[in-house]
C-alpha cells in the first residue's frame, strides 16, 4: 500500500483519491454474519472456485499429453508427452514471444509517458480550451474503434509506399511492426482519464513550491509528478501490456509475413492449421501447448502486479 | 473540475473573448499546448481526420482495385446506406450480436454482484477468492476462445462430461446453431472478475450506518438489499452496464478465434457465430470493401451511440449520486 499512502496528506478524501483502497478489507466482516453461516459461503466459495480454475488445470495437463490423450479429461496426464518442441518445430513461436514482448513494452512504455504528459496538462495548467479540449478527449472514448480503422490502415498503406520509394527512409507501413505501436505515443483518451484524476489527487502546494525552487514546468513535472504519480502509470503500463497481448485485430490488419507475427495472432494460426475437424481429430496436442505459452506470462505478470491490477479495475468503477 | 477563466456573470461577449485569447500570452498556456502536443497531434491524424475520411469513403466505391490504383474511385451516394437495409448477413449479424448482449450483460452483472456480495460478507478469506475469481480476466481472448472450444465440444468436452454426470445430455455446444452464443455468454460470465471487482470496491463504500439504521427500522434483508446497497451502489451498476453493452456489441476476438478465419475451423464458419464486429472486420479486411466497410462501421458507432444515451436517459431515474447529481 506505500506506494498510494506516499500522497496521504489530509486534503485527499475519498472524493479526489484515485485508487480506492479495495485490498484493505474492514476491520470485521460487514453484517453480523456467523460464524456458521460464513463457513457455508467459503465452502462455496471454494466449490465455485474449481469452476473458476478448472479450465487452467485442464490447459496446463492436457499440453503434457500425447495427441490420443488431449481430450481424456483426466487432470494428470496418464502419458508425460514434451509437445513443445513439436510446437516450436511447427512455427516460429518463440520469435512471435519476442515480438509480442518488445511490441507490447514498447507500446506500453509509449502510452504511459504521453499520456502523463498530456494528463498532467489537463490536470495542472488553467489555459483557454482546457475544457473544451478535454470534452473533446472524452468524447473520443465513445468511439468504436472500427470507425478509424480503414483510414487509418491507407495513412500506414501510404507510408510503406512512401518509405519503399524514398530507401533511404526505414521502412514504415503495412507489414511492419510499427502500426502496432507508434500510435501509442499519441496518448490515450482513457488513460489520459485515468492519470488526470490521479494528478488532481496531488496537492498543488508541492507544485507551486518546485516552481519556488525554479524548477521548469518540464522538470516539475518530471521530478514531482511523475514520481508522486507512479501507481497510476504502473497501473497504464500494465492494462496497455494486457491489451497488446490480447490484441487480434490489429495484428491480422497489419501483419502478413509469419515472422513478424504477435503471439496471439501466431496461436490463432496454430489454431486454424492443427485444429481439422475440432475434437479428435487433429493435432490438438501442439494447439494446447502452444495456448499454454500463450496464457503463462500474462499469469506471471499478474503474480507481480496483482494490485495494480485490481485497483486499477476498481478505479474505473469511480468514474461513474 | 475547475473553470478556465470565463467568468460568466458580467462582462459581454466581446470582452470575454478578449479575456479568453489573452490568455495566449501567458507562458503557461504555450507550455500547457506543448504537453499537449502528442495527444493533438493524434487526435488530428489519427481520430478526426480518419472520421472525416471514414464519412466520405462510406459514400464511395473505394476498395482492393482503388488501393491497388486499377480503378478510379467513385462517389455512389447513399448506396452503401441502403445496401445495409437489404443486406440479410447484417440483419443475421445484429440479431446474433443484441441476442448475445443481451444475455450476457444481465448474466454477467447478477454473477457479478452475487460473488461480490458474498465476498463483502466473509471478511479477510475475501482476499484468496477476490484473486481466483479475476484470474480468467487474464487469460488471452484467443487463448480463451480455444479452451471454449475445447471444453464444450460437444462429444469430449468436459462440459458435458460433468453435465452426463448429473444424468443430463449437453448439446453440441460448438456446432449447433442454438447453442454457439450461449457458450459464448458462458465464457463471457467466466471472466466477470473485473465487474465484480468495481462491485466490490463500491459496497466497500456503502456506509455502515446505512445498513445499522435500516436494522433498527426492521428491515428485512431484501428490503435492505433493494432500499440501501442498490442505490449506493447504482453508480458502479450503471457504468458497469454501459461498459458491458458496449463490449457485447463490439464483440470480436473470441468469436473470430473459435469460428472464422483461415484454416479449416473457419470453412463452415456458423451463421449463428457471425456477430456483427466480425461480419464488419470481413467486409473491411478480409473483403477490402472498405466504402461498404466505412458505412458499416457508421452504423455501429449510430447503434452504440443511440443504445448508450437511452441507457443514459433512463438510468437517470435510478442512479444515485452521493453528494448530488453529477
Amino acid at each position: 500500500m506505500s506506494a498510494t499512502e506516499n500522497l496521504g496528506p489530509a486534503g485527499t478524501g475519498a472524493a479526489t483519491a484515485p485508487i480506492p483502497q479495495v485490498l484493505r478489507e474492514p476491520p470485521e466482516s460487514r453484517s453480523a454474519v456467523g460464524g456458521a453461516k460464513k463457513v457455508v459461503w467459503i465452502a462455496l466459495l471454494a466449490g465455485l472456485s474449481i469452476l473458476f480454475l478448472y479450465p487452467f488445470a485442464w490447459l496446463v495437463s492436457a499440453a503434457f499429453k500425447p495427441q490420443s490423450d488431449v481430450f481424456d479429461n483426466r487432470l494428470i496426464p496418464s502419458t508425460f508427452s514434451w509437445n513443445f518442441d513439436e510446437v516450436f518445430a511447427a512455427a516460429p513461436v518463440f520469435s512471435w514471444l519476442l515480438n509480442s514482448l518488445w511490441i507490447g513494452a514498447l507500446a506500453a512504455l509509449g502510452v504511459t509517458l504521453s499520456s502523463a504528459l498530456v494528463a498532467f496538462a489537463f490536470a495542472y495548467f488553467r489555459f483557454p480550451g482546457r475544457n473544451f479540449l478535454f470534452a473533446v478527449l472524452l468524447a473520443t472514448m465513445m468511439l468504436p474503434p472500427q470507425v478509424t480503422l480503414i483510414p487509418t490502415y491507407l495513412i500506414w498503406n501510404e507510408l510503406g509506399k512512401f518509405t519503399t520509394e524514398h530507401a533511404w527512409l526505414p521502412h514504415v507501413g503495412v507489414n511492419t511492426q510499427y502500426p502496432l505501436w507508434v500510435p501509442n505515443f499519441f496518448g490515450s483518451a482513457f488513460y489520459i482519464f485515468l492519470q488526470r484524476q490521479f494528478f488532481l489527487g496531488i496537492p498543488r502546494e508541492l507544485f507551486e513550491a518546485a516552481r519556488m525552487d525554479g524548477d521548469s514546468y518540464f522538470s516539475m513535472f518530471r521530478r514531482i509528478a511523475l514520481p508522486l504519480a507512479k501507481p497510476a502509470l504502473i497501473v497504464t503500463f500494465i492494462f496497455e501490456i494486457q491489451a497488446k497481448w490480447f490484441d487480434l485485430m490489429a495484428p491480422l490488419i497489419y501483419l502478413r509475413d509469419q515472422a513478424l507475427f504477435t503471439l496471439p495472432l501466431g496461436i490463432k494460426t496454430i489454431l486454424d492449421r492443427f485444429g481439422t475437424g475440432g475434437g479428435g481429430e487433429g493435432e490438438w496436442q501442439i494447439i494446447v501447448a502452444a495456448t499454454l505459452i500463450l496464457t503463462l506470462p500474462m499469469v506471471v505478470i499478474f503474480a507481480i502486479f496483482q494490485r495494480y491490477f485490481i485497483e486499477g479495475i476498481a478505479t474505473q468503477g469511480r468514474k461513474g | 473540475m475547475a473553470s478556465v477563466a470565463t467568468s460568466t456573470a458580467g462582462p459581454g461577449p466581446r470582452e470575454r473573448a478578449r479575456r479568453w485569447f489573452s490568455g495566449f500570452r501567458e507562458r503557461e498556456t504555450w507550455t500547457a499546448y506543448a504537453f499537449l502536443l502528442p495527444w493533438v497531434f493524434g487526435f488530428v491524424f489519427l481520430t478526426a481526420g480518419p472520421m472525416v475520411a471514414s464519412a466520405y469513403l462510406s459514400f464511395t466505391n473505394y476498395g482492393v482495385e482503388q488501393i491497388a490504383g486499377f480503378s478510379p474511385t467513385e462517389t455512389v451516394g447513399t448506396e452503401h446506406y441502403r445496401q445495409l437495409v437489404h443486406d440479410e448477413k447484417i440483419r443475421l449479424a445484429l440479431r446474433n450480436t443484441f441476442t448475445f448482449t443481451v444475455m450476457m450483460v444481465p448474466a454477467t452483472m447478477i454473477v457479478a454482484l452475487a460473488l461480490a456480495m458474498i465476498l463483502v460478507r466473509i471478511g479477510r478469506a475475501a482476499g484468496i477468492f477476490r484473486t481466483i475469481f479475476y484470474i480468467p480476466q487474464i487469460t488471452p481472448p484467443v487463448a480463451a476462445a480455444i479452451l471454449l472450444l475445447v471444453l464444450f465440444n460437444g462429444q469430449v468436452g468436459i462440459v458435458n462430461r460433468g453435465l452426463e454426470l448429473l444424468g443430463i445430455q449437453g448439446p453440441f455446444w460448438t456446432t449447433d446453431p442454438s447453442w454457439i452464443k450461449p457458450s459464448l455468454v458462458i465464457l463471457s460470465v467466466w471472466s466477470v472478475g473485473g465487474t465484480m471487482v468495481i462491485y466490490l470496491a463500491a459496497l466497500h463504500g456503502v456506509p455502515r450506518q446505512l445498513y445499522e439504521a435500516a436494522a433498527i427500522d426492521g428491515a428485512s434483508q431484501w428490503r435492505r438489499f433493494r432500499d440501501v446497497t442498490l442505490p449506493m451502489i447504482s453508480p458502479a451498476l450503471f457504468f458497469t452496464f454501459i461498459i458491458l453493452t458496449l463490449s457485447g456489441l463490439t464483440n470480436f476476438t473470441e468469436v473470430y478465434t473459435a469460428y472464422f478465419g483461415a484454416g479449416s475451423t473457419g470453412a463452415e464458419a456458423p451463421d449463428a457465430a457471425l456477430m456483427y464486429a466480425v461480419y464488419l472486420f470481413r467486409q473491411q479486411f478480409e473483403f477490402f470493401n472498405m466504402g461498404y466497410g466505412s458505412a458499416m462501421a457508421w452504423l455501429l458507432f449510430g447503434i452504440a451511440m443511440v443504445i448508450t444515451l437511452v441507457q443514459v436517459t433512463v438510468s437517470r431515474r435510478f442512479v444515485f449520486y452521493q453528494g448530488g447529481q453529477k
